[in-house]
């Protein structure tokens, strides 16, 4: 049979999941990682990242719109997706992700973005004209309450909300590695160690991408880019990536010293089919290469330029490591047989309903609604003092 | 009335299709099935088995299959001395048509029918997301086609490779043990197609079924025991090299 090596049970030769679900915990990991950072400055009290507080925000929800999206277009009947806020199975993680995921958007993100824009809200509300006064005074939820006191309380309420979203944003992402790491039947996927190094590689991809998004907007601002903001999330991404590291390292130490039935099938997989995904991008180029970058720039003393410079490379470089990871997790699952006797071939429509293209258009669609958030909620404060002016005495 | 070539021609495909019914028997009344009353699990004599793929053409006319995806299937070992940890094994088309005579010399060969095992605690159940895939009082996992999502995670959850997503309907697929038989008191498609007995249904509620006495008799092996799915096909004479 084209594509397949040794022996497949039949069924198994087409897979299963697709590119769309290689997005998938992508862009809930971007969600995650993008939260982690903005709670550094809420609940942790670190002042540097301030400049990229609300920016994360926005961004987590910009791609916490889109996340369920490749999923929808992946089930066989979609319209029948629905059913699993309805008549949940309690015993599917799937099913209970639903519920996680809606918590962390309604309960946390969307409620903790409301109440810290909440007095440019009001105050935007008044100052606007037109459709954006409109758009502005249905955002206020009919409160237009901005005294001194009032922002003390969404203050306070906005610190709870931070603190129960650092483990909502663990939950979230630490539920898709679950989703993978409990099927027992998939040697590559059953691992108590998934859920962790979920976690760690969501925060760091989130991190990544906040570091790059403030550095691109603010060039793009023509302002200056902070550095002592820069140079704190970029130690911050090192840390993290070095614990990362540590932790899918250890999975594969473990894995090569059990050696267990299923080792020598995926070893043959990671050294042939998986070769350049998972050796070259994810491991040499999307994870060694941008933690040695990044140590560079914690030992030696370099000018702001050259730091800008690494941190963009090593931004980009860490993204691409991350989403080959989570392509080697889901697409590397499902090229080997159960039997542990044979492998089969992933082929990628161009075209199709799960293909390429929408695979791309899917990455880049949270930028257009970012774009538009950025656009309605401004996440820096203006230079001219016209779209955030001066509250209006309270009422 | 002497019979002509003609007749015989015109005659041999009503007598096909005539055949067709007279082997599927005629099916009982099901009013009077009881589910709690049934704990249906299949045994599978694997030195009975010649893999002449009778059982796999049976399954796929009788539950409609779609080419290339199987409900059940026949696998070909070959496991050559000392080496049991690498068996060759292949499956043309499922073993559908039977299997081309093996090339490799020494050592030993045999047939491994394969279908759902209809796990006691099953897997796939387990992770479906709405409950469309679940397990009756009669001990049978099902597939609920009007309610499934086309998820495939229960697809990936089966440690078997039974599982399959039907290209026409979009969802999940994978053997009933012919439930539209079994509840009007007949056998599967595949147990009564098979021309030497290798395939058995049993009901293990039911005290006179020759299941028991099998089970006493013999040593019978399911596949894959460390998934601790509790799997209900056992197998007689399973070769430690099968997976």
């Amino acid at each position: 049979m084209p594509g397949v090596e040794g022996f497949m049970y039949p069924n198994e030769v087409e897979l299963q999941w697709s590119v769309l679900i290689v997005l998938y915990p992508f862009l809930t990991g971007l969600v995650a990682g993008a939260f982690i950072l903005a709670s550094l400055e809420r609940v942790f009290q670190v002042q540097e990242v301030k400049p990229t507080y609300r920016l994360a925000l926005l961004t987590a929800l910009a791609y916490l719109l889109i996340a369920p999206l490749p999923l929808q277009l992946h089930l066989g009947h979609p319209e029948r997706s629905y059913e699993m806020y309805l008549t949940p199975h309690k015993t599917s993680a799937m099913a209970m992700f639903g519920f996680v995921y809606l918590w962390y958007l309604m309960a946390v993100l969307v409620f903790e973005i409301w109440l810290d824009y909440r007095r440019d809200i009001v105050v935007l509300s008044q100052s606007t004209t037109g459709w954006k006064r409109l758009i502005y005074r249905v955002m206020t939820l009919g409160s237009s309450n901005i005294s001194e006191h009032a922002l003390k309380v969404d203050e306070r309420v906005g610190w709870l909300i931070t603190l129960i979203g650092i483990p909502s944003a663990f939950l979230l992402h630490g539920y898709v590695g679950f989703i993978f790491g409990s099927i027992k039947a998939n040697p590559w996927w059953s691992s108590p160690l998934m859920p962790v190094v979920f976690i760690f590689s969501a925060m760091v991809s989130g991190i990544a991408a906040v570091m790059l998004l403030y550095m691109l907007l603010t060039w793009a601002r023509k302002e200056t880019i902070d550095m002592r903001c820069v140079d704190t999330v970029a130690r911050y991404l090192f840390y993290t990536f070095i614990i990362d590291f540590a932790l899918e390292m250890l999975d594969l130490i473990h894995r090569i010293y059990e050696s267990d039935e299923s080792f020598r099938s995926l070893d043959f997989m990671v050294h042939t089919k998986l070769y350049m995904s998972h050796i070259v991008v994810q491991i040499v180029l999307g994870t060694i290469t941008p933690i040695a970058l990044l140590a560079l720039t914690q030992v030696l003393r370099l000018g702001e330029m050259s730091r800008k410079r690494i941190y963009a490379v090593a931004g980009c470089l860490t993204l691409v490591g991350i989403f080959a990871m989570r392509w080697n997790v889901v697409i590397g699952g499902q090229l080997f047989s159960k039997s542990f006797l044979g492998y089969t071939t992933y082929k990628m429509g161009l075209v199709t309903r799960e293909g390429l293209l929408v695979a791309i258009v899917l990455t880049f669609l949270p930028l257009a609604i970012l774009w538009v958030l950025v656009k309605l909620l401004p996440p820096w404060p203006e230079k001219n003092s016209s779209a955030v002016p001066d509250p209006a005495p309270a009422h | 009335m002497s019979i002509t070539r003609r007749h015989m021609l015109l005659l041999l495909p009503a007598a096909a299709v005539a055949w067709k019914h007279v082997l599927a028997g005629t099916p009982g009344a099901s009013p009077n099935y009881k589910m709690s009353e049934h704990w249906w699990s299949m045994l599978i004599d694997l030195p009975k088995c010649i893999g002449c793929g009778n059982c796999v053409r049976a399954c796929q006319s009788e539950n409609d299959v779609p080419d290339g995806y199987f409900r059940t299937w026949v696998e070909r070992y070959h496991v050559t001395d000392y080496d049991i940890e690498n068996p060759h094994v292949d499956s043309p088309g499922g073993g559908k048509m039977g299997f081309p005579p093996a090339k490799e010399e020494g050592g030993k060969n045999f047939f491994v029918p394969k279908l759902c095992n209809h796990c006691a605690d099953s897997p796939c159940t387990q992770v479906c997301p709405v409950g469309a895939t679940f397990i009756g009082p009669d001990g049978v996992v099902l597939v609920d086609p009007k309610y499934c999502l086309g998820c495939r995670y229960c697809v990936q959850a089966c440690p078997y490779g039974c599982r399959f997503i039907n290209p026409k309907s979009n969802t999940a697929e994978k053997c009933t043990l012919c439930y539209h038989r079994i509840t009007k008191g007949l056998t599967t498609a595949c147990c009564e197609s098979c021309p030497t007995g290798a395939r058995q249904l049993a009901d293990l509620k039911n005290p006179n079924d020759p299941i028991h006495e099998f089970l006493k008799t013999h040593s019978v092996q399911i596949l894959k025991p460390s998934m601790a799915t509790h799997a209900k096909v056992f197998y007689n004479g399973l070769d430690g090299s099968v997976r």
